[in-house]
């Protein structure tokens, strides 16, 4: 199947006062993948989803996120794009279903349309019974399911996930990385996933971006990125070898 | 515009549910039916026997009785609506990670502002016209005199000046929570811009008017001098808002009330001064007299709202 480009980035570039946060970034994502993003803490991750979201305005170089210009265009970036930030916030003195009709509304999805969604959404990620709860009272785990649910309710057509399984136990871990294939395969979405969670980021990712130090270092499917740094072919592969070979040669 | 009405949706059952609000609604609907009660009392035995007078019903509000006119409690305490209502509009959310989420939604940034602004406009014009009616109900039952349709007018003005001023506090209180990240900074900041305002304003009045303009024992019978001295006080207390509202609602309020100008009483200043309490002036001719000041109070609330733009849509905002 030919894919076409839906994201692609030209020396992008981000400077916070003399630190470069992100260094001269030139990528693209395809329709439809599940894109890894990998690097350490203040790599510059957040930074490009912000920049490619429009929420913040590059220093130099452009991105295009589905044919729009993020900066100029934001309005429209933000129709399509779903963004889940890091440490993502709720309303805690609303409950679920009011979080999420909060959400729906502010995407002109009129109540009539967004209140089966919602059912449908709250039902899918297993928060049907939390519902009326505050979310004041929500787990950390059901806040990311709610996340999730937010998604299920704008359906956008790409979504940026900035460490949804910060913090989570395995089993949640687990289960939100299967939510996101989900997304993927069910509701074809095109997925940018930042994580540090490189087991199961290898488990769904079509490809990996590395990020050290504002640089993308490394680009491409596991087998490519193993096949690089490695040289192996045939044996079974784990992203935390590949990733720690690149770390080391970045930072040593 | 569908961003900001789903941002005036929420932020006003917000506001209703708070606690915050029904303290404060509380207290101010309190306040205001003891004071219209006392006042209205004495209104009552004060004019019992004698035919009449003008605007009685206005004379609920200006009249001070044994505290204070509700004129008086507004200029002071409406302030604190607002900022109240306001001072962690901005930074609430980003403190509780919601803001990167509301701007990564399809709406414009200053949707933010604006709703909330207006949703804020609207609670502090449910608040005030809903006291303001109970009271004139109240009111009416004790003296018993109906008002007139001029009367009403000069009700209804007052009141949209009312939330004029309350809603430019408002818009301070805003400004503060986009330049303060922390809540409590940015809760101090605004009651310090509210005491500083209050109190401090007239203090340093006098004592500017008293450098420029010295009143000693042998100037003090001079009423040029006089004037002059008061000249400056004005302009220099004219830079509170809460001067500014003071004067304006004085002349709508109390039609014998012919310019903004203090009092003096002596020489041949005092048949002029006087001479303002003889014909009450008509309501137009009353608003014709307030209009610069109702600009300022305008212009304040616009240039908050510059500030404001200016600075949110320029911040970073990260969900850190």
């Amino acid at each position: 199947m030919k894919r076409s480009a839906i994201i692609e980035t030209d020396h992008l570039t981000k400077h916070y006062g003399t630190t470069v946060a992100v260094d001269e970034l030139t990528f693209s994502i395809q329709e439809g993948e599940i894109f890894g993003f990998l690097g350490p803490n203040g790599s510059g991750k957040t930074t490009t989803l912000l920049m490619l979201l429009g929420l913040t305005e590059a220093t130099s170089g452009t991105a295009q996120v589905a044919g729009f210009n993020p900066t100029k265009e934001a309005i429209k970036v933000k129709r399509i794009v779903g963004y889940i930030p890091e440490n993502i916030g709720f309303y805690d003195d609303m409950n679920g279903k009011e979080n999420l009709q909060f959400i729906a509304r502010l995407n002109n999805i009129p109540d009539t349309v967004s209140a089966p969604k919602i059912t449908d959404a709250l039902e899918r990620v297993g928060l049907k019974d939390d519902a009326a709860k505050k979310v004041a009272a929500f787990s950390r785990g059901m806040r990311q399911r709610l996340a999730i649910a937010e998604l299920l309710i704008k359906e956008p057509t790409i979504a940026f996930l900035d460490e949804p399984t910060l913090g989570l136990d395995p089993e949640g871990t687990t289960l939100i990385i299967d939510y996101i294939q989900s997304l993927s395969k069910d509701n074809h979405m095109t997925i940018l996933l930042s994580s540090h969670d490189l087991t199961q980021v290898q488990r769904i990712a079509d490809r990996i971006g590395i990020m050290i130090h504002g640089r993308l270092i490394a680009e491409g499917p596991l087998e490519k990125l193993a096949h690089e740094k490695l040289g192996v072919e045939d044996r079974e592969i784990s992203l935390d070898e590949v990733y720690m070979k690149y770390f080391q040669e970045v930072s040593g | 515009m569908t961003g900001i009405r789903a941002i005036i949706r929420k932020e006003l059952a917000d506001h209703f549910s708070s606690y915050r609000f029904i303290i404060l609604f509380a207290l101010i609907a309190m306040v205001s039916l003891i004071t219209t009660y006392m006042v209205g009392m004495g209104l009552r035995e004060e004019l019992s026997g004698l035919a009449k007078p003008k605007f009685v019903y206005l004379m609920l509000f200006t009249s001070t009785g044994p505290l204070f006119s509700l004129v008086q409690f507004v200029a002071f305490f409406g302030p604190l609506i607002g900022l109240i209502l306001g001072f962690d509009a901005i930074n609430r959310e980003r403190s509780s990670g919601t803001l990167s989420k509301l701007a990564s939604q399809p709406i414009y940034r200053d949707a933010i502002i604006n709703g909330k602004f207006l949703s804020g406009v609207i609670t502090i014009t449910i608040m005030l016209l809903s006291i303001l009616l109970v009271v004139s109900g109240l009111g009416l039952t004790l003296i018993g005199v109906v008002p007139g349709v001029e009367e009403v007018w000069r009700m209804m003005i007052y009141l949209v000046i009312s939330i004029v001023y309350v809603a430019l506090w408002l818009g301070i209180s805003i400004l503060f929570s986009i330049l303060f990240r922390g809540i409590a900074t940015s809760a101090l900041a605004t009651l310090a811009m509210w005491i500083f305002f209050s109190f401090f304003v007239s203090m340093g009045a006098s004592v500017v008017a008293n450098a420029m303009v010295p009143l000693d024992q042998t100037t003090r019978g001079d009423p040029e001098r006089l004037m002059k001295h008061l000249k400056v006080r004005r302009m220099v207390s004219l830079i509170s808002p809460m001067q500014l509202y003071n004067d304006s609602t004085g002349i709508i309020i109390d039609p014998t009330r012919k310019t903004t100008r203090s009092l003096v009483l002596m020489g041949p200043i005092e048949r002029l001064s006087s001479a303002r309490f003889e014909r009450p002036l008509m309501l137009s001719q009353s608003i014709y007299v307030v209009i610069p000041h109702l600009i300022s109070l305008i212009a304040i609330t616009v240039i908050c709202f510059g500030v404001s733009y200016a600075v949110f849509m320029k911040q970073e905002i990260r969900s850190i």
